[in-house]
């Protein structure tokens, strides 16, 4: 596991959309309950086999179940020690950014600042209405609520009036960020340039799922996102923070994947009695067969899309049962992952990023002094009136009554 | 003289097809009578049969295999269209409509479009007016006022001995040409260009209107 963990240049993980699917081999259908449990034991195992990532997506209609991922990814972090937990994706359209501030600053403390987050718009379209919104605002109210989210977890502070939701006055999202740094934030989209456009104006990182569409799709989006990180004067477009996604199966031999994923394939949601699987995995990065043919598939990807910091690769979905997740984890975690990671870090530029950590963010923000720790002032309600309710802020003059009035600014 | 490119999309199931017969004949003409007014054509023609399977796993997962993708770039960058569809259970046909479907809604906006369409009898000729023509109001293409019908009797002599199939795929063809005229050639917009998606000169302050005040 040491081996695995010595090159900070990319992170290798898994992600999950929460579905409850029949394993179309044995008929069973888990409850919401085992599933649950099984995700949980399939996240702690990711972290045995040496991955580093696990990324939760949100759904609010059955037959998925994770409908509030920070609890999830709260009790994850709390049985690992290593493995980042982040989301794949959060819905920054319905929910309320200041709960995302609040929620996400609150995982960062407890999992010791184990998590980022990814963003997305959603692709279920009552969830709009069921939480108040219009989808056909999607892109706006992404676009504003970020800004909100941004500024949530940079200013204490905060005055804000917009179209979506109800103005702020005098608002602070508790806890501040961990360290006051706020959790790395990865926008995940397929197809809106805009999307590309926003990761590359705020300096954030750029998640393509890489999954339902072809390859071609993507480097149009990476690319951009990357020429205009550099436009926004962040670095150079190969210092932009991509991610990729993926999906595999493996086993010894290659023809014995083939055979024992076909039904679920063939029965998955999304692309079940589609196309074919052959089809399938020659348009997409679905990989199905031996971990050397996994090996080359993904080692290939930097020349599609440059070097990059993270993949995360799709393996619970469409019934699988828990024990063959948690072999193709072993397989993952054992052959292939090892392989990548050497790989991907040879002839990689010196001066393309790491992957985003808590220690690396911090390290940029603060260098060697120390980082933050918020602390705040007894509230008198001057979080209303002066620039901050923290003990490292300076009150304005006259901002208090009584004795700290008369101290010294 | 300058160059247009026609797409031509033939919805007919069959091999030969008098689904493709009408097409044919409306480029045809449609080539005829922009020659008169100096516009030299190009023509991709495609018949949706080849894309079936392609148009049913874009239905189910979202996204185009790499050949029908190519082809609806061809036909979405094209300058006009000709469409001819046969007609089943008084309507365009389903492999029709399911390849109109995996097209971007805004696709066709401002396009000129010649609608033909084609069945036993000339029972079925409104159609076009009823199933058709509202089909591409609402995509807001610009659908030329004559849908050229073909029944079967039309290809031989006991078809519309007075509005004959030939004057109506000619009236048809003019009303293209002269919206084709009338348009200057279509400049393919690259959507991950900045210029388009933001608008030329603007940045990503303006998606945020007031808020990053700019």
């Amino acid at each position: 596991m040491s081996e695995n963990t010595t090159w900070p240049g990319m992170q290798f993980g898994i992600f999950t959309v929460s579905d409850i699917t029949q394993d179309p081999v044995s008929g069973h259908t888990p409850s919401e309950a085992e599933r649950i449990r099984n995700t949980i034991t399939i996240a702690k195992h990711a972290e045995e086999v040496g991955l580093d990532v696990f990324a939760l997506g949100e759904h609010h209609n059955p037959p998925f179940w994770s409908s509030s991922p920070t609890t999830t990814l709260a009790a994850i972090a709390a049985q690992t020690e290593r493995l980042l937990v982040s989301t794949a994706t959060t819905l920054i359209t319905t929910n309320d950014p200041v709960k995302i501030a609040e929620d996400f600053a609150m995982l960062q403390h407890v999992s010791n600042g184990r998590t980022d987050i990814m963003l997305g718009r959603g692709n279920t379209g009552p969830v709009y209405p069921w939480f108040g919104k219009d989808i056909r605002q999607g892109l706006p109210i992404a676009l504003e609520n970020y800004a909100l989210l941004h500024k949530l977890w940079r200013e204490d502070v905060v005055d804000w009036e917009g179209k979506f939701r109800t103005p702020l006055q005098g608002f602070t999202a508790t806890p501040r960020p961990l360290d006051g740094v706020p959790p790395f934030v990865w926008h995940g989209s397929i197809r809106t340039p805009e999307v590309a456009e926003q990761a590359a104006y705020y300096g954030d990182g750029f998640f393509a799922n890489n999954i339902f569409w072809p390859a071609e799709h993507y480097q149009r989006l990476i690319a951009l996102y990357r020429q205009r990180y550099a436009h926004y004067g962040h670095g150079t477009p190969e210092q932009a923070i991509v991610g990729l996604g993926g999906q595999v199966f493996m086993r010894a031999n290659s023809q014995d994947a083939v055979n024992e994923f076909r039904p679920y394939f063939d029965n998955a949601p999304v692309y079940g009695h589609g196309p074919s699987m052959e089809d399938f995995t020659q348009m997409t990065p679905l990989t199905v067969g031996s971990s050397q043919q996994v090996i080359d598939r993904y080692a290939g990807m930097r020349d599609l899309f440059g070097d990059y910091q993270r993949q995360l690769f799709l393996m619970d979905h469409a019934g699988l049962p828990l024990k063959i997740v948690l072999e193709q984890l072993d397989i993952l975690g054992g052959e292939v992952v090892p392989v990548l990671r050497k790989e991907l870090a040879k002839n990689r530029p010196a001066d393309v990023p790491d992957a985003p950590t808590h220690e690396n963010l911090v390290r940029k923000t603060y260098g060697d002094a120390e980082p933050r720790q918020a602390t705040p002032r007894a509230n008198r309600g001057d979080n209303l009136t002066s620039g901050s309710p923290y003990q490292d802020t300076p009150q304005p003059v006259g901002s208090a009554f009584g004795a700290a009035a008369t101290r010294s600014a | 003289m300058s160059t247009r490119r026609i797409a031509v999309i033939s919805a007919g199931l069959s091999n030969p097809s008098s689904t493709r017969m009408l097409a044919d004949r409306l480029l045809a003409a449609t080539a005829r009578e922009l020659a008169e007014r100096d516009i030299e054509i190009t023509a991709d023609v495609f018949e949706l049969r080849d894309y079936a399977h392609d148009i049913t796993n874009n239905l189910l997962t979202g996204f185009a295999p790499s050949a029908l993708e190519t082809m609806i770039n061809t036909v979405v960058s094209a300058d006009a269209l000709i469409v001819v569809t046969p007609i089943f259970s008084t309507s365009y046909s389903g492999l029709f409509k399911s390849f109109i479907d995996v097209l971007d809604p805004d696709a066709l906006r401002g396009k000129p479009v010649l609608i033909g369409a084609n069945a036993g009898t000339a029972r079925h000729s409104l159609a076009i007016d009823y199933a058709i023509r509202p089909l591409f109001a609402y995509l807001h293409a610009d659908a030329v006022s004559t849908g050229v019908f073909a029944a079967s009797a039309d290809w031989g002599g006991s078809g519309d001995q007075v509005a004959t199939l030939s004057s109506r795929v000619d009236k048809g063809a003019r009303e293209l040409a002269e919206a084709i005229a009338r348009r200057s050639p279509v400049v393919d917009a690259d959507p991950f260009d900045p210029a388009n998606y933001l608008g030329e000169g603007r940045s990503f302050g303006h998606l945020l209107g007031g808020l990053a005040g700019e």
